[in-house]
């Protein structure tokens, strides 16, 4: 099937690079790392604020391989011949995202219990499960922005505009800790992640 | 729609590029076995004529008919630089669903065998070039758009792509191709841009 062939063919690309997929982990650790020295070693604010910390780390971290993800197969005329061969732009785009996805949420999802300790998080499951689910919009959004800055010099800088309004549904109901949050974080991420195939489609067909 | 023809027929087609229009009126009709070599001055646009044919672009006003599954082989090789040359190729030809046996004789048709346990990143532009031309190959694809397939290419390798031009058309293929001057094609239409 096509769509598996194209997410083996992403995942099997992106092993060959794993500085890349470890960047936008290290960021994330580090952006964590900044906040004990930034608020100080007050442990009961810094366990309070944790959540969102967490969350605009992984926000911050998931605008790193914005460049990288559509753009050189733009260049390198990988768009073009997917295609001639009549396979949906919307087809490319969600399995781009799926494995992208897997390539950004795994590792960031080991080293969120790093991020957990330096910031004296007490309770980790909850904010795992919250990143599982939201983790996917992240990386929608960035694909998106990626597909809308293809063509452009510079376009990474752009994409931070374009990511961080559109992300802050799933931040809001990340970081809230009232009952059904999690739910509602659930469905405003699987809207984004339903949305941008189709949107990335639409935004490389319209660049061409 | 079923298309009730066995060529590929162009019907006073235009395409423009940014608001501009790049050409008009242009038409041609190839069967099986047919070849087009379209010819005309840098900006002329070759390129664009090739592009819209694939569908890369769209089409601004005339018909294209195109029963056939088509292939393109352009200026950018579509080459990732890490897996090595076979792996690439084999990649393609899972998405063209050709048979993944058909990479092997390509291969050998452009002279790329020893080739094929390196990584694509280290290859020349010619060896790119014709690793290009192996992938439109092992395709299976009816119609073969190529632009300035030549290009790039050493004598022996401008022999083999006469010969896997010629060995296409024998087995009821078509070829459109944009050539600065003949590359071998026998006896094929000609259009000028």
């Amino acid at each position: 099937m096509i769509f598996l062939t194209l997410v083996r063919r992403d995942l099997t690309l992106a092993l060959r690079q794993p500085g890349a997929l470890l960047l936008p982990v290290v960021f994330f650790v580090l952006v964590a790392a900044l906040f004990p020295f930034a608020v100080g070693p007050d442990a009961r604010l810094l366990a309070r604020i944790a959540p969102g910390v967490v969350w605009v780390a992984a926000l911050l971290a998931s605008l790193l391989p914005v460049e990288t993800l559509v753009a050189p197969d733009r260049a390198d005329g990988t768009i073009d011949q997917i295609v001639v061969r009549g396979i949906a732009l919307e087809t490319w785009a969600a399995a781009r995202l799926v494995a992208h996805w897997i390539g950004f949420a795994v590792p960031l999802l080991i080293a969120l219990p790093v991020a957990a300790v330096l910031l004296g998080l007490p309770s980790l499951a909850p904010l795992a499960l919250g990143l599982a689910l939201g983790t996917p919009a992240l990386a929608a959004l960035a694909l998106l922005a990626a597909s809308l800055t293809a063509g452009l010099r510079g376009g990474g800088a752009l994409a931070g505009l374009i990511v961080v309004p559109l992300a802050l549904p799933v931040l809001i109901f990340g970081v809230a800790d009232a009952p059904g949050a999690l739910r509602l974080l659930a469905a405003s991420s699987l809207v984004i992640v339903a949305l941008t195939p189709f949107a990335a489609a639409a935004a490389l067909r319209a660049a061409d | 729609m079923t298309a009730a023809t066995d060529a590929l027929i162009v019907t006073d087609l235009a395409a423009e590029r940014g608001g501009r229009q790049v050409f008009a009126g242009v038409g041609f009709t190839v069967a099986r076995g047919g070849a087009v070599q379209v010819e005309g001055a840098n900006g002329a646009g070759k390129s664009t004529l090739l592009r819209v044919l694939a569908g890369l672009l769209p089409v601004a006003a005339g018909s294209i008919v195109n029963p056939f599954v088509t292939t393109l082989a352009g200026h950018d090789s579509a080459l990732k630089p890490g897996p090595t040359l076979a792996s690439e190729l084999a990649h393609w030809a899972r998405l063209d669903r050709a048979d993944v046996s058909t990479v092997a004789s390509a291969a050998a048709a452009f002279a790329l065998t020893p080739l094929l346990d390196l990584p694509a990143g280290i290859l020349s532009s010619g060896q790119r070039r014709r690793a290009a031309l192996a992938r439109v190959a092992a395709s299976g694809a009816a119609v073969w758009l190529l632009d300035e397939p030549d290009a790039g290419l050493d004598a022996a390798s401008k022999a083999l792509l006469t010969a896997a031009i010629a060995a296409h058309r024998g087995g009821g293929g078509i070829v459109v191709a944009v050539t600065h001057g003949d590359i071998g094609i026998a006896d094929p239409q000609r259009l000028r841009l």
